[in-house]
């Protein structure tokens, strides 16, 4: 039995008389990877910006789960949204670059077992327990992702493939329950996306997360993917399981064109 | 607390006893004289205004022109309370009142503020600084542009050292708590605090309410100190004055801050002998040391005694990451 976590009715926001996004209707499910997949320009990032609260939708609506049923959230802000359990990654990196690894996923705990500050001022023993504890915790997280031994590195001093797992990992320290990934893949090698395709599904069934995912990398979203969503001109094209995808007619248009011979 | 925790309180503790025993004894055999004991004084007032300001500046990103408007709300709070309640307890109580109304009025103008960026925010700070200034200047029970004379003097040096130690503990400790770090996470990039859930605009407010309660105290201290208070105290000029501190010192580095009121307060002394080349000496210092080192003395480094005298061998490279850890 699936819930429908996430869902979506006639989204559509407009910059100007661009319509970014047109009357987008998807939905999630509990556990489930999704691939968004769409030609530049196609709106993904703008739709991944309106279901994490970024953007307001100028007409329709975003749903989250809330436990018991699905409710509107299109007045939630992007952080309350957080705090709901979304969490997102970013197309152009955004690390806290001049922290170091382990404080990076250490202010993604901030809303949990925080010790208060007033403990924190007078230095209380219960400050050094939340403090060990959340350390602890983090230190666990960064060892599923190998990242353990660079704990102490200043986030900007890694290369680049384990900046982007970084973010995952700052990401998932926030608890989520969906989590939104934004060209995990880009500007990595063959190798690193090899990794990352392995370390997508491991997170999945690790965490028990549902994983929205927007890739240019075909390889890893046909592999990934349970289903895939279509964008283009802010439009959904098509929807379906990877096979279907690849064999549907109007995909294959948008993507190379009419004149196949 | 671990033994460690207590071994490096206890050193910090030694050396600050000695400090505070060094300048004892410097007054009772009158080395330093009645005219070292007010730059101690004026050292301590602007160190407390500026770890405030640099709360605001340094560590949640947020340019603010307006500390003395906050400093003149603590100073006339303080005027009024004690010529009506000429007691220590009265002096207290009004650090207190003065502290309550600037943060009250802070979160007032922060909530809608803090939403610009930049220099617009430093335009609105700067307006709301002379905002306070024109009200005090036009209500009657601050007398108007004259001011007030004859406040009770309740400061010593004594007071405005404890105060201050107890001021960067406090500051210091609070960048370490959870609050501090997401302070400081809005300022790296809102954009990723924010999807982290980390509430921006609360985090920004509370740093600014933080630095105008300081600023507040600060203001308190200096009419006592100067038994009087005038609006002319408090203009532009003033939140200048603590801003030098905090850039000079490094945009982000508590420990720049005091260096760098020490350094100024001193500084400020030798060049009293220089008399009308004494502003142009002042500003060639500023001049020079932002051209050799832009991000202030300090830069964002913290100075850290865990650095100095524990760990053994470790490098002492002026990496920014550090200064969370001490």
């Amino acid at each position: 039995m699936t819930t429908t976590i996430l869902k979506t009715h006639d989204l559509s926001i407009k910059f100007g008389g661009v319509t970014a996004v047109d009357c987008v209707n998807i939905e999630a499910h509990d556990n489930e990877l999704i691939g968004l997949i769409g030609p530049n320009g196609a709106g993904k990032t703008t739709l991944f910006n309106l279901l994490t609260g970024v953007y307001q939708p100028t007409h329709g609506t975003v749903s989250l789960f809330n436990g018991e049923k699905l409710a509107q959230v299109n007045h939630v802000s992007a952080y309350k949204r957080a705090q709901l359990g979304i969490a997102r990654t970013f197309q152009n990196i955004r690390l806290f670059k001049t922290r170091t690894v382990i404080e990076n996923v250490l202010i993604a705990m901030t809303n949990q077992t925080a010790a208060k500050t007033i403990h924190a001022i007078f230095r209380t023993p219960s400050f050094y327990q939340h403090e060990a504890k959340k350390r602890q915790h983090a230190m666990a997280l960064l060892d599923i992702f190998n990242m353990a031994h660079v704990a102490d590195e200043l986030a900007s001093n890694l290369p680049y493939g384990q900046q982007r797992r970084l973010e995952i990992v700052r990401a998932l320290a926030t608890n989520p329950k969906i989590l939104f990934l934004d060209e995990p893949a880009a500007g990595m090698n063959p190798q690193e996306t090899a990794a990352l395709t392995a370390l997508i599904k491991q997170i999945q069934q690790q965490f028990q997360l549902t994983i929205i995912l927007i890739e240019h990398d075909m390889n890893l979203v046909m592999t990934v993917s349970q289903r895939v969503y279509v964008l283009e001109y802010g439009k959904i094209l098509a929807t379906g399981t990877p096979t279907e995808i690849q064999q549907n007619p109007a995909v294959i248009k948008a993507y190379l064109g009419d004149d196949m011979p | 607390m671990d033994r460690k925790h207590l071994k490096y309180t206890l050193t910090w503790a030694l050396l600050i006893t000695m400090l505070f025993v060094l300048i004892e004894l410097l007054t009772v055999f009158d080395i330093i004289g009645q005219y070292g004991i007010t730059t101690i004084v004026l050292i301590g007032i602007n160190l407390i205004a500026a770890v405030g300001l640099n709360l605001v500046i340094g560590m949640s990103g947020q340019f603010s022109l307006g500390h003395a408007g906050f400093m003149a709300i603590g100073a006339y709070a303080t005027a009024l309370m004690t010529t009506a309640l000429p007691s220590i307890y009265g002096f207290i109580l009004s650090l207190l009142v003065g502290g309550l109304i600037s943060g009250l009025v802070a979160l007032a103008v922060g909530i809608p503020t803090l939403r610009l960026r930049g220099d617009y925010l430093a335009i609105a700070t700067l307006g709301v600084s002379e905002i306070i200034r024109i009200i005090i200047i036009n209500m009657k029970i601050t007398r108007g542009p004259a001011g007030i004379f004859g406040i009770p003097a309740f400061v010593n040096w004594q007071m405005v050292f404890v105060l201050s130690v107890i001021v960067i503990i406090i500051v210091v400790n609070f960048v370490r708590s959870t609050s501090g770090q997401a302070i400081i996470a809005v300022r790296d990039n809102d954009i990723a605090a924010e999807s982290l859930g980390i509430n921006t605009t609360k985090y920004k407010v509370m740093a600014f309410v933080a630095g105008a309660i300081l600023a507040a105290i600060a203001g308190g201290l200096r009419a006592s100190f100067i038994q009087s208070v005038s609006p002319q105290d408090y203009t532009f000029m003033q939140s200048i004055t603590i801003l030098i501190i905090v850039v000079l010192g490094g945009i982000g580095s508590i420990s720049g801050t005091v260096v760098t009121a020490i350094i100024l307060g001193v500084l400020d002394v030798i060049l009293q002998n220089f008399g009308t080349l004494r502003m142009v000496i002042y500003a060639l210092v500023l001049i020079i040391v932002m051209i050799f080192r832009p991000k202030g003395l300090l830069g964002t480094t913290e100075f850290s005694l865990q650095k100095l005298l524990f760990d053994s061998g470790g490098s002492h490279d002026h990496n920014d990451s550090k200064n969370a850890r001490s």
